[in-house]
Parts: C-alpha cells; structure tokens; sequence
C-alpha cells in the first residue's frame, strides 16, 4: 500500500495499464508535452517520458477530433484514454460522444465495439460558468455509455482500470476539488483525499456502489465532492444521535440501485446530494427509482440537495451559495427526521 | 479547378486488367439498378423510411473502391447503398436492412443511412454530416500505431467541408501523416443549398492547401479519374506520406431525399448533367477500347438483374427482428 492522491492513483492506473497492455494510448490536449503541464491537473504527467509522444498524444485543441480520432482508433482495436481539460468541453465533442461512440456499436448489429475511456474533471472551482459544470446527468441519459465518478484515489485507479478494460465507452468524472494535484497545479481548496492504494494490479467493478459510512435513520447518496460534504453532515447528524448512511453510487451507469434501496429498506429516508443543476440531475432519477420501488418503506418524502437551476457563477460568495454545502444537506436531513 | 463541364472518359486503363474494368461496370450498374429498385419498392409503400439515392455518383464508390485491399475500411454518410456496394456489402444483406428485416447487414438496427458490414471493412454509415471524418482519422491512427498499413477512406458530400469536426479531422490527419483518403462528392447542392452559395472558395480540394495536404479534383463522372486518383493517394497514404483530399465533381440526379421534387434547380441543369451521366460513359468506353462487347454487357445487366431481384425475394422472405432483439447490442457484454 501507498498513500497517494487520486491524480497520482489514475496516473498509476494509466502507466500500469500502458504497461501490460501496449493497444492502451492516450490522447489529449497538453498532455505530454515536454515541460508541459501533465494535463490540466497533472495526471499524466511524466509518462511521456516512459511512453513516448506517439503513446502520450497531444493534440491541437480539438474536442470533436479527439473524441472522434478515439472512437475510431477504439473501433480499429485500440484503447484509447482520451483527456478532455475541463469537462465543460465534452460539449464540443457532444455529437462523437452521443451520437458516434454510443451508439456505432447497436447500429452496426453488436458488429464492433467503441472500448474507449473518455477523462473529464467537473465541479465549481472559481472559474466561472464554462470551466465548473458537473455534467454526468447528460451522459446517463444516453443510452451506450457508462458512466463513473470516482470519489476516493482507491476508487479512481480501479474504475479507470476497469474502464481501461471494459469493451464499452465510459466517461470517468473527476472532481477539480479531489485531484491533489500538487505544484502550479495546486487547486484552491482542494479536499486532496489522500488515500491508501495498493500498488499492485486491482479493479474496482462498474457498477457497484460503496458504503462510505454505516447508518439506520437516513441514507444520504453523494458523489464525488459531495460525498465528502455528506460526511461531513453526518459527523454533525451523528453529533445529536443520528446515524446517517453515506452511499458513493461511484457508477452512475450502471446503477447499483440495490444497494441504495436496501439502505432505504433500512433507513426509511432517502437524501440525495449532487453538484449538478437540480432539474433533471441523476438525483432525480435516483428518485423517481426509489418512487417505484421502495415506496412503502419510506418514512418521508424523497428529498435532492443540488446546486439551483443558474448557470455556475465566479465570484466566491457566488460559487460557495452555488454548491451544495454541509449546512444544506444537514438542514434537509433534519427536515426528514 | 471550376466546376465547368469536364471532358469525357480520360486516360486509359490505368493497368487495370479486363477482368478489374468489367467488375467495375458490373459494381457501377448494381448501385444503379439497385438505387432505380429500392426507389420504386418505396413508392410501393414496400420498404419504409426515407431515401438518399446515389444515382449519378455510382464512378466515385466504385472507382475509389476498386482502388482498395480487403483489410481497409470505408466510412460512409446518410447516402451510402453505393459505397456498401462497392465495398462488397452483398446486396441481400442491404435489401433485407432496408425492409427492416433480422437477415439486414445491421440486423434492422441501422436502416437505410446507416448500411456497412464489418465483415467486407465497412462501419456502419454515419448520418451525421462530417462526423465520419474523425473517425476515419482515429482509424488511421490505429493502423498507424499497429503498424496495419490499411487505409481509412472518408466519403463525404461537399456540404460536410463546412463542419467543424471536418475541420478538426483534416488538420489532424495530415500533422500525423494519416493514411486517410478524404472523398468529397461534390454533388454541388448540400440538401437544396447551392455549392456558391456555402463556399467562397471555388473547389472544395483547395481547402488542402490549408491543412498542408495534397488536394485535387477530378471528374467524378469518370470512374477511370476516379480511380487513378484514389489508387495513387491510396499508395502514397500506404507509404506514410499522409492523408490525400480527393474531391469528384458529380451530381445526384435524383433529389436530396425521398421528399425532394427538386424545385432549387433547373431541369436544362439536370440535362446537362445527364449528358455526363458516368454509366452510359464508361460503358461506351468499355466497347470503344475493345474491354467488353454488346454480348458481354448485356450478360452483365442481366446477371446484376437476377441478384437484385434474388435480393428482394431474400429481404421480403426474411424475419422481421424479434423485440426482444431491440435490448441486444447497446453494450458489450
């Protein structure tokens, strides 16, 4: 085991995947560049030094091409790792990502596959409106791709191994706030979640869900940052003798939504906290699911903590009323109880 | 080049053996009469959806076609029953995808705009204008890497040079030196919108200049000038010396669709164009220079006659796809 940050884990994901298998490149924007920055937050920084720039493959700043040139090249039997700076970019490389990778495989007959991992950090970190969206809701509603969000560095080298070996396309969203990246790319008021990661060959399956915290009176589903602020929360709801459960779906498709309705089984209050927009987030989903399928046991209505339907603003007393803190998951726990 | 009236069939075989020329008119007369079939089976309400017929262009698909190795791969557009056919798609496999059937080449999941076949190096044909172009490149970076030395070619109408992702996939094929030939067919209307009217630039070719790759234009009526450019791009790609933008003059003769009557265009316009219609061309050309006489071709057509009727016989005798069928296929288990 070592302790590492979630940028060090994936890029140890990368390099040992890169490693044991040679169809494994990436492709991206300033991701190899001799003296350049690694990417936008480091992670694949060095590996150009190991693998060489035709394996580490920097790009003009192309978001269609370089969603598309991955397809292909993943068509074609290989494994692209394909590097977006921000994720409010996949939008220039919408039209490869929901109309071309997800759906060539079922409009060829199940004739060829798409395996191609698609790299996009989200979350408000002082930037403004273009550089801050938590845009996982948009891609759970395309049916063909699959969906990850790792919350912890164990997590991260896992799911993107197994994203690296999934035959499928799947876009792996990491939280600006979690990276650790370290130096000039240090991000202000980063959580860094230093993590133990075994330093051997592990994966963590698509699909499964974890318990971040065991408890029987509410269950709070988070991802990425927020789980850490739903945490955070439950210290507090635990402070006045609430047991608060904390579920990290870390795949949003597929859902593991039995493991969230087992805990509802229990608990008989669901919460469900997320970065992005309320309207249509994967909250409501989540919600709507549990509707149909756990409606008897629940004790009170269904409840989303999301940041409100405006666009991500700058200014810091903005941006803090804009993401969903400690303090609004904790009021919307209590109001349940 | 201007898109001013072009001579007839030039050069000569270009070493293509007799029987090379006679498959060629062969793959030339299948996508007509195919195309002229499917058109009347939909007026007859017997296959739905719509229709982008490929009548007129039938030398570019199969001259670029006759220019490739079985290992290369082809991406096509909302147009694409030519380049299937010139690839080698049997044309059951296309019929049967038309009517919907289990038996079709995309199992009925892809319809008529998205034919190809994996099996003869065919994606299925992408819809989106210009949205085949980085894929293409991505498929050239792959041979690339492997060391494959297949090539990917990129057909595309003129209207796809004024899509961003175009853009993108051209500049990146050519800093890499990817084996990609890009096919405009410039059929001159993007749906009803006039080449003049969506280009300042007087050849689509010309755009090459910018992304530091060869451009040319030929006669795309000519499936001879379509073939010596694509075989020569093609083994300049397979050196490694990068992509190739080939752009072939042509004209769709039918509308852009099903619902087309053709109302942005001047039927003395259409004549003219007729009069360079590409099969009755290659056709005299084939009997001028001693390739085939009358007996020979009339053998052809009614050989190409036969395999399309079979064709809608297999289509129309073949299963529709079971519902069941419609959750298969989304991922790979």
């Amino acid at each position: 085991m070592a302790k590492m940050t979630i940028a060090e884990a994936l890029r140890q994901a990368i390099r040992e995947e890169m490693r044991r298998d040679e169809r494994v490149f990436c492709i991206g924007e300033d991701i190899g560049v001799t003296g350049g920055f690694g990417g936008a937050f480091t992670v694949t920084l060095g590996l150009s030094d190991e693998f060489g720039h035709e394996r580490i493959l920097d790009t003009p700043i192309s978001e269609a091409a370089i969603a598309g040139i991955a397809v292909g090249a993943a068509i074609a039997g290989m494994r692209p790792i394909a590097d977006v700076q921000y994720g409010d970019f996949l939008f220039n490389m919408m039209d490869q990502l929901a109309n071309q990778a997800a759906k060539l495989r079922y409009m060829s007959g199940g004739t060829l596959s798409v395996p191609l991992v698609m790299r996009a950090p989200v979350g408000a970190t002082a930037r403004g409106a273009q550089h801050a969206q938590s845009l996982e809701a948009f891609f759970t509603h395309v049916p063909g791709l699959k969906v990850v969000c790792p919350s912890t560095a164990y997590d991260a080298k896992g799911l993107l191994k197994s994203a690296v070996r999934d035959d499928n396309p799947v876009l792996i969203f990491e939280h600006k706030l979690l990276y650790g990246s370290k130096g000039p790319r240090t991000e202000k008021g980063a959580l860094s979640p230093v993590g133990e990661v075994p330093e051997e060959d592990y994966t963590v399956p698509i699909g499964k869900g974890a318990v971040r915290r065991e408890g029987a009176d509410i269950t709070i589903v988070a991802n990425l940052l927020m789980v850490y602020r739903a945490l955070a929360a439950a210290e507090t709801l635990a402070e006045r003798g609430i047991q608060a459960e904390v579920i990290d779906p870390r795949s949003l498709v597929p859902l593991d939504e039995e493991l969230i309705f087992e805990s509802v089984r229990k608990t008989g209050r669901l919460l469900i906290v997320e970065e992005d927009n309320l309207t249509s987030g994967w909250g409501a989903e989540i919600a709507a699911r549990a509707a149909d399928e756990v409606f008897f046991w629940l004790d009170a209505p269904v409840k989303r903590v999301a940041a409100p339907d405006v666009p991500p603003p700058f200014a810091p007393a903005l941006e803090r009323a804009y993401v969903p803190g400690e303090k609004q998951i904790l009021a919307a726990a209590l109001s349940m109880l | 080049m201007t898109l001013a009236e072009k001579s007839d069939i030039a050069g000569g075989r270009d070493g293509l053996t007799v029987e090379q020329l006679v498959r060629i008119y062969r793959s030339m007369r299948l996508i007509r009469r195919f195309e002229e079939t499917v058109n009347e089976l939909y007026m007859q309400g017997r296959i739905p959806s719509t229709l982008h017929l490929y009548i007129g262009q039938e030398a570019i698909a199969a001259g670029v076609s006759a220019a490739l190795r079985p290992d290369d791969f082809v991406l096509s557009t909302h147009r694409p029953h030519g380049h299937a056919l010139a690839r080698g798609v049997a044309p059951q496999a296309i019929m049967a995808e038309l009517f919907g059937k289990a038996t079709g080449a995309c199992k009925g999941k892809g319809g008529s705009m998205h034919v190809g076949d994996m099996r003869v190096g065919m994606l299925p044909a992408i819809a989106i204008v210009g949205g085949n172009a980085p894929i293409a490149a991505g498929l050239a970076l792959a041979s690339k890497m492997q060391r494959r030395g297949f090539v990917a070619v990129c057909y595309f109408g003129e209207g796809a040079a004024n899509e961003g992702a175009w853009h993108e996939a051209m500049n990146c094929a050519a800093i890499w030196n990817l084996p990609v030939l890009f096919v405009c067919e410039n059929n001159l209307y993007a749906a009803s919108t006039h080449f003049h009217l969506a280009f300042k630039v007087e050849s689509v070719a010309q755009r090459a200049a910018a992304y530091g790759m060869p451009g040319l234009t030929v006669d795309g009526n000519d499936v001879l000038a379509v073939y010596r450019a694509a075989d020569e791009a093609v083994s300049r790609a397979r050196r490694g010396e990068g992509p190739t933008l080939l752009e072939c003059l042509t004209y769709r003769q039918c509308g852009h669709s099903r619902s087309d009557p053709r109302t942005y265009r001047s039927r003395a316009e259409e004549e003219q164009w007729k009069a360079k219609d590409p099969l009755p061309r290659f056709r005299a050309y084939l009997l001028e220079a001693g390739v085939a006489d009358e007996d020979g071709l009339s053998g052809i057509e009614a050989d190409v006659e036969a395999e399309i009727q079979d064709a809608i016989r297999f289509a129309e005798d073949s299963p529709e796809p079971d519902p069941a069928d419609l959750f298969t296929d989304v991922f790979k288990e």
